[in-house]
């Protein structure tokens, strides 16, 4: 059986504000979809309500991984259940060793059912993948013994991303501008690495402004995301398209949901 | 300077189990009756067959203890001084292997990993069971070398001119109300004299709880550095559980001469009714430096504030000092440096955490005397709150009397992100495992300066202070 992440009409509130408005979306594993919108149109929040942050309400619809609601998950259960985030904005964790941080991260997302102070992997074994993914990704073994995202580069953090996604091997990934804050070479040796690793095995969600991204990643869908709403899906050439030339087109065409995304445009939104 | 108020507690007590909440049946030999007065005081004096002067010196103490009025700040002491036992002697002898240490109180210490200690370490391990050191060893080259390292008591009798320059000299018995206390009826504790230029490798430790209940322990410890020598001691502890309160109130005088080098290092894990109060103390002479590593776990209410005092030019000090806070306890700990001497330069490093209601006050001293031209200082503190009813305050005190100084002082309060425990927890970490992590993380810059053992005991304590505390 074909393994698959579906979104069902599905309404999201942050803080009392309607971010998403009906977003419907399948996933199978194995696929690869790029997520395309303008600033505000509810990207990220796609990604984290995906991962179940604690500020993002649901206030209808379904996700549905194998056909069962994740909607009641904690974020570690969703983890060990096979679902992943690459974070736009990673955040630090001072004092905290990427290492000792991924080894508990990747005992936990294998072993699904591990109680808390149970045993973790066998440290010679992680420490022997660790190093080979760190060297599959030209990674200085250094970055291991930092602490997590603390003083990172935005180019660090984005490498120490698709790290953890080359550890955990999800069965669904979601990459939320992964290659944002990189130069042209990083961006396209990032679009290597999520192949490398084994990208096509699992279903992406890609979401990116650029092409680059998805150079080693070609998507067999492409989804445009405005006012919270999915509005058209093509293939790779709606990709190119938007990236020649902008979204005037999808906004001209659906200008009601052009109104919706320039309504939750707020200083905060444009992060967003 | 922040502070959360407590606006209710956490009724569910999870989180409050402790492995080391158990006890052993102990035969003490000699138990003296509850209470304190010059009979109790001749009592242990004579117990010990200690000189005149000693006698004497414990009389004047009390005499001190009882003209001195309880400390106005800090947090609420709820004594009854005389109902407490002051001195309990659990064996006649002290052991001088652990063959010959009791299979009861062996049996203490095989829960708390002694023996684990001993392995690897080979080190002049020393363990104080009840009021006095009852099994001590000492590594052969150690002693080859000059390094006396024994109990205070033998030190009395052994080596009575060295410790008698330095008794009492650091922390006069008028200091404060329970260094009198101390002064009145220590007993144990750990006597160090490392001579010129010896340096000693690896960290000398001790070990010790409290086993009996209602029973006072007022250890005295004198580590003498002569010029040049290095050391690096370290106590841990943790005691059983009771009902009623318990007193631990200990000093310890440091002396680092010329170029030397001393750090000393504590971790304290302490059963929830313990009052812990404890005068820490020392003097580094010129181009000397003084650290004090200082873990403050558990007990009712903790006042401690290791001080080094910068006698002559170059020397240093630094404190480094870490406080836990749970449920229906007060941490009440910080630092003093005191800056005497041209060129000295000193450092506090401050973190404590609050949880499940525990109160943490930073309560610290940064003083600059008269003459202490071109001195440096700096003090760093930060707090982690866990929860809405926890607290947290910062009391600095900063004194400057002198013009070309540099003193820097930061305070934070953080509590744990939402979005650290998201970022986590999205990898597959429980929210307890995601907390503790985060924990730990705070702490790691005190962490890091600990021998191995302790830094994997401290985070294993921590892992149970912070269990259950989802939320």
């Amino acid at each position: 059986m074909t393994e698959t992440l579906e979104i069902i009409d599905l309404f999201v509130e942050v803080e009392g504000k309607q971010i998403l408005r009906g977003v419907n979306l399948k996933i199978q594993r194995g696929e690869t979809h790029a997520l395309m919108g303008p600033n505000g149109s509810g990207k990220s929040t796609l990604g984290l309500v995906l991962m179940g942050h604690p500020k993002y309400l649901v206030t209808s619809g379904d996700i549905l991984l194998n056909g069962e609601s994740i909607l009641e998950a904690s974020p570690d259960e969703r983890a060990r259940a096979g679902l992943f985030l690459a974070f736009q904005r990673p955040v630090a964790i001072p004092g905290v060793k990427m290492a000792d941080f991924l080894r508990h991260a990747a005992t936990n997302v294998r072993n699904p059912e591990r109680k808390e102070g149970e045993d973790l992997m066998p440290m010679k074994e992680f420490r022997q993948e660790l190093r080979d993914k760190m060297s599959q990704l030209k990674m200085d073994t250094e970055f291991a013994r930092r602490y997590v995202n603390d003083g990172f580069s935005g180019g660090e953090m984005k490498r120490a991303e698709i790290l953890q996604l080359a550890m955990l091997q999800p069965k669904f990934a979601i990459l939320d501008e992964t290659d944002s804050g990189l130069d042209a070479d990083a961006v396209r040796l990032a679009s290597q690495s999520i192949a490398e690793i084994g990208g096509a095995r699992m279903g992406l969600l890609i979401i990116t402004h650029h092409d680059k991204l998805l150079e080693h990643n070609p998507p067999q869908y492409t989804h445009v995301i405005l006012g919270g709403r999915i509005v058209e899906t093509g293939g790779k050439e709606l990709a190119d398209e938007l990236h020649r030339n902008g979204y005037q087109r999808i906004r001209t065409e659906h200008p009601e949901a052009a109104a919706m995304n320039d309504s939750n445009i707020t200083p905060e939104a444009i992060t967003a | 300077m922040a502070t959360t108020e407590t606006i209710g507690t956490d009724e569910t007590g999870v989180g409050e189990i402790n492995k080391y909440d158990f006890r052993t049946e102990t035969n003490s030999i000699f138990k003296a009756r509850k209470g304190l007065d010059e009979d109790i005081v001749r009592q242990i004096s004579e117990l010990k067959k200690e000189p005149q002067w000693m006698l004497d010196f414990r009389l004047h103490a009390l005499q001190v203890f009882n003209s001195k009025p309880m400390p106005k700040w800090g947090g609420d002491i709820n004594l009854d001084f005389q109902d407490i036992y002051y001195y309990i002697k659990p064996t006649e002898q002290q052991g001088r292997t652990w063959d010959d240490v009791p299979a009861e109180i062996k049996d203490t210490f095989e829960k708390l990993g002694i023996p684990e200690a001993e392995r690897k370490y080979l080190a002049g391990v020393k363990a104080q069971f009840e009021s006095e050191v009852i099994y001590g060893s000492l590594k052969e080259d150690l002693a080859e070398k000059g390094v006396i390292f024994t109990d205070t008591d033998t030190a009395v009798r052994e080596y009575p001119e060295l410790l008698r320059e330095y008794f009492g000299k650091i922390i006069p018995t008028e200091d404060n109300k329970f260094a009198a206390l101390n002064s009145a009826v220590w007993s144990g504790g750990s006597f160090i004299y490392v001579p010129k230029g010896v340096k000693i490798d690896f960290p000398l430790q001790a070990y010790f709880r409290i086993n009996e209940e209602n029973m006072g322990q007022f250890e005295r410890t004198l580590i003498i550095v002569d010029e040049g020598a290095q050391v690096h001691y370290v106590e841990g502890c943790t005691a059983p559980m009771y009902t009623s309160e318990s007193l631990h109130s200990a000093v310890v005088e440091v002396v680092v001469k010329r170029n030397g080098r001393c750090r000393y290092t504590t971790i304290q894990n302490w059963a929830n009714n313990i009052y812990n109060l404890v005068t820490k103390r020392a003097h580094a002479y010129a181009d000397a430096v003084m650290e004090w590593v200082d873990g403050n776990l558990g007990s009712q209410l903790t006042m401690k504030y290791p001080a080094v005092h910068m006698l002559e030019p170059g020397a240093r000090g630094e404190i480094l000092s870490i406080a836990f806070a749970n449920k229906g306890q007060h941490q009440d700990a910080g630092a003093k440096l005191v800056h005497q001497a041209p060129n000295t330069t000193g450092q506090i490093i401050s973190k404590s955490i609050s949880k499940n209601g525990g109160r943490s006050s930073y309560r610290g001293l940064a003083r600059v005397d008269k003459g202490a031209t071109g001195s440096r200082c700096n003090v760093v503190c930060d707090a982690l709150i866990l929860d809405d009813i926890s607290r947290s305050d910062t009391y600095p005190y900063i004194e400057v009397l002198e013009q070309d100084v540099s003193i820097g002082h930061e305070a934070s309060v953080s509590r744990i992100g939402e979005e650290q425990l998201f970022y986590l927890t999205s990898r597959g970490l429980s929210e307890a495992e995601a907390s503790t992590m985060i924990v730990n993380g705070f702490i790691e810059p005190l962490v890091k300066e600990l021998p191995m053992e302790y830094a994997v005991e401290l985070n294993r304590l921590i892992q149970l202070q912070m269990e259950g505390s989802v939320g």
